[in-house]
């Protein structure tokens, strides 16, 4: 089999202890998000930002070890981000529309 | 200059013989046998929708009824759009040339995943077959955009239709996941992406829109399908809905859709130029980054078809501004076709008279474009016959010009066969002609204040209506000579040699038709596609 | 396209014809896989663009909604879905080191905890219907003792967001059999075990996919 740099990269084996802390940590944010969640009155207008600060916190860690996107390749890093960009990118022009809309009464 | 060996083989075996019965056709894994597949049902698709025009023209030739009601109109014209967006310029050239020829262009034996290459055409079969389903139950009336709220309360099959467009939407999804990874991974040794010729470059980049901007399409069409079947009133203004968003959601695949039609057209002509001016390419570079750019650009512009929709005015200028910015590279790839003819041994074959023909055309089209991305302009034209004419010049006169060009092009060495060129250069004259009777009038329509989709007129719009319709029916006698000389070509053509027009791109070292694994030998690549001095 | 490997003793994989080795098909498959996962980031996104927006301006309306959601069932949930996913990684990782009996297990338990998933979902679902809790125009506001007249919309969204979540958990599941099945019949070994690879990328985008949801719709509401 030729050996070549691809080859380290497919075929990279994360240790089982690696896997277990990562399934750690996940289960760890779990109870964080729901213990933040019991802070909701005091965190106001805070409690989503913070929520789905966690959220994503644990998504990367899913995406890096779990779906192996640290030892891949950096195209297939781009591919995926390329998903989330175009996502804010829905999200951020349809919200200008909606959020700068100025209410108009008709002057009939 | 690309080594291939192309004399190798000595028996008359060829992709087209191979294998013989429909059932080799229907479960081939040969990225050649299954652009031909695509020819065939785009053509049928493409008849369709040509006859859907042809009604609509014929009733919009006088004011009041003609030959049909005003509820079959609204469904001729939902289906003329549904049919030539979803069937027919969408999977177009990609599916047809760009499955052909991708794989040869880069000096590969297939494309990344033959599979789902075939699946790909299936699911448009299963998509299309159920879209005309819809013909014989309730005749959709929404117009091919769907709008809400209309299309929540209209009786007639949206969920049906929607769900055909779903999966035809997936056909496209899985060809642009092919082509990226085809082009990633199966470049022959020495193809960098800087030898690549511009045809795949533009398919790749309209690759990039079909995986990243359809998935939206599909859950719009699948919220909408939940919106008429729950009532649940995202879209809904009677129940606190906001009927913009589902513009926003449908055009933020939408736009990017119309780069899907256009960029491969442009590649195609990138191709055409090249060729039938003996010239290598003027600025190989910034086309190929500029079909990039358009791709990326796309995503940003969407909101220039709801300028009048109830979108908030800052939104509308953002969008103004970016939409103006894409004229760039697209000004930038015209500027250089010229460039690449100057000077040039310009050779005026059927091709060739095509990609003349988009450059004219397209320019209309495209500067009129720039004229809509104003935003007070486009209050003033919004929904007229105005908007009709830019896009079907830059659709027609753009993407149908190139794929007839192409067509004529590749055609000697998809068949193995010559078509006959004067029939092909008098379907030209026709279709050019034509085209302009139809289309041009229209911008005048528009400008007098004739709405779009509308059955009837006021009377001072009649005779550039009038006109407009024998345009059509010049069209349709272009794409009918067009259609005698390539069925012509397939029963007493010629025998076609390897290369009839001289070109450097590697199909053009291969056998016409090409062998079944495209080359004998892989080849090896040390220069650019178009070293001709 | 592959072909499965024959023996169990020479790990051999015959490769499709248009690949150069087995690796270079390895990888392209890869990059397929992860362009088909773009797709669905974009796809499920859409719903949460949609969610975020009606959520921000039906603050009041969204809040009545959320609080017919057990946070309970939503958290053991999250925890069985990140259990599976571990799992699932596992099943690969035990396929890598040549021991596919574990990795056969693993990929049973994943299809387990997909299961309860499912199940706590059934527990979920038919308790709103029994509260007469449905999407749209189905939902009757009176006999619900709604305050608000549009709570019809929040429970559309939450169906189709878990509905569609749902779905995937299914397909999921079936893809993941199907991976076990092959697992079993010895088609896999440390050099070929790209379709498990890539059904669990899929899975993995699942238990994504819940990460966002849970706090979404249990705790933000």
């Amino acid at each position: 089999m030729v050996h070549s740099h691809e080859d380290s990269q497919g075929h990279h084996i994360t240790p089982f202890v690696v896997y277990l802390k990562v399934a750690g940590a996940l289960f760890l944010l779990t109870f964080l998000t729901v213990i933040a969640h019991h802070f909701n009155q005091q965190l106001g207008v805070l409690a989503a930002p913070v929520a789905f600060m966690i959220a994503t916190i644990k998504a990367i860690l899913v995406i890096l070890w779990f779906m192996h996107l640290k030892y891949d390749s950096v195209t297939n890093r781009v591919i995926f981000g390329a998903g989330f960009f175009f996502l804010a990118l829905l999200l951020a022009f349809s919200g200008l529309d909606i959020w700068t809309r100025v209410v108009e009464y008709s002057t009939l | 200059m690309a080594t291939a060996a192309a004399h190798g083989h000595s028996s008359d075996k060829n992709y087209l013989n191979e294998t013989s019965g429909i059932w080799s056709w229907l479960t081939t894994l040969d990225h050649k046998r299954i652009g031909i597949m695509y020819f065939i049902s785009v053509m049928f698709f493409f008849l369709l929708g040509g006859i859907m025009a042809l009604l609509l023209r014929l009733e919009l030739m006088s004011p009041g009824p003609t030959i049909m009601t005003a509820d079959t109109y609204n469904q001729v014209m939902t289906y003329h759009g549904a049919i030539m967006v979803f069937m027919v310029i969408i999977p177009g050239i990609p599916a047809i040339l760009g499955n052909f020829f991708l794989p040869i262009h880069i000096g590969a034996k297939d494309v990344a995943f033959p599979k789902l290459n075939l699946l790909s055409w299936y699911l448009l079969m299963t998509g299309a077959l159920l879209a005309f389903s819809t013909l014989f139950t309730h005749k959709i009336d929404t117009g091919w955009t769907f709008y809400t709220p209309y299309s929540i309360k209209t009786g007639t099959s949206v969920v049906t239709m929607v769900i055909a467009a779903f999966i035809m939407g997936m056909s496209s999804i899985l060809t642009g996941l092919n082509f990226i990874a085809t082009v990633h991974k199966l470049r022959a040794p020495g193809m960098t992406m800087y030898r690549i010729p511009l045809f795949v470059w533009a398919l790749y980049s309209t690759a990039i829109l079909q995986v990243l901007a359809t998935p939206v399409l599909g859950i719009t069409l699948l919220l909408l399908s939940v919106e008429r079947a729950f009532g649940v009133g995202i879209f809904d203004p009677a129940l606190g809905g906001d009927p913009v968003l589902f513009q926003h959601f449908f055009w933020f695949y939408s736009h990017p859709a119309v780069y899907i039609m256009i960029l491969p057209a442009m590649g195609v002509v990138s191709e055409l130029i090249a060729t039938f001016s003996r010239k290598t390419i003027f600025g190989y570079t910034a086309i190929a980054y500029s079909s990039l750019g358009i791709a990326g650009v796309s995503f940003f512009v969407w909101g220039h078809h709801m300028f009048v929709s109830g979108q908030s005015a800052t939104a509308g200028i953002v969008f103004s501004f970016i939409t103006m910015l894409v004229g760039v590279p697209t000004a930038i790839k015209m500027f250089n076709w010229i460039a690449t003819m100057y000077k040039g041994s310009v050779q005026m074959q059927s091709p060739m008279l095509y990609a003349l023909g988009f450059l004219f055309l397209f320019a209309i089209g495209g500067v009129t474009g720039i004229m809509l991305a104003v935003l007070p302009i486009d209050v003033h034209f919004h929904d007229t016959y105005f908007v009709v004419a830019h896009f079907h010049y830059v659709m027609v006169g753009g993407t149908l010009m190139a794929i007839m060009g192409g067509f004529f092009y590749w055609f000697p060495k998809m068949f193995g066969k010559m078509y006959n060129e004067a029939t092909a250069r008098l379907s030209f004259v026709f279709i050019f002609i034509g085209f302009n009777v139809t289309f041009f009038p229209q911008f005048v329509l528009g400008a007098m204040g004739m709405p779009r989709r509308y059955f009837d007129y006021i009377p001072a719009y009649h005779s550039l209506n009038t006109i407009s319709t024998v345009g059509s029916w010049l069209i349709a006698t272009g794409f009918l000579i067009g259609l005698y000389t390539i069925i012509n070509g397939l029963m007493k053509g010629e025998k076609a040699p390897a290369n009839p027009w001289g070109g450097k791109t590697l199909e053009w070292t291969t056998t016409s038709p090409p062998p079944h694994f495209n080359f004998d030998v892989e080849p090896v690549i040390t220069a650019g596609p178009y070293e001709y001095r | 396209m592959s072909t499965d490997s024959h023996s169990a003793h020479g790990h051999e994989h015959h490769y499709a014809h248009h690949f150069r080795s087995a690796e270079h098909e390895y990888l392209t498959s890869k990059e397929g896989i992860w362009l088909f996962m773009v797709t669905e980031i974009l796809m499920f996104g859409g719903l949460f663009v949609g969610y975020s927006i009606f959520h921000n301006i039906y603050p009041e309306m969204f809040a009545e909604g959320a609080k017919s959601l057990d946070w309970k069932m939503g958290f053991i949930n999250t925890l069985v879905l990140i259990f599976s996913s571990l799992t699932m990684a596992l099943g690969i990782f035990f396929l890598q080191k040549n021991q596919p009996k574990k990795a056969a297990m693993s990929l049973a338990i994943t299809i387990l905890c997909g299961a309860i998933f499912m199940v706590i979902k059934y527990l979920e679902y038919t308790h709103k219907f029994h509260l007469g809790l449905f999407p749209g125009r189905y939902l009757d506001v009176a006999k619900v003792g709604a305050e608000h007249a549009n709570l019809g919309m929040y429970f559309g969204f939450y169906y189709c967001m878990t509905g569609l979540h749902g779905i995937h958990v299914l397909l999921g599941m079936c893809l993941i059999s199907w991976c076990l099945f092959r697992t079993i019949r010895g088609d896999f070994n440390p050099n070929y075990y790209t379709a498990v690879e890539g059904v669990g990328i899929f899975w993995h985008i699942v238990d994504l996919i819940w990460i966002f949801l849970f706090p979404l719709l249990y705790l933000v509401g």
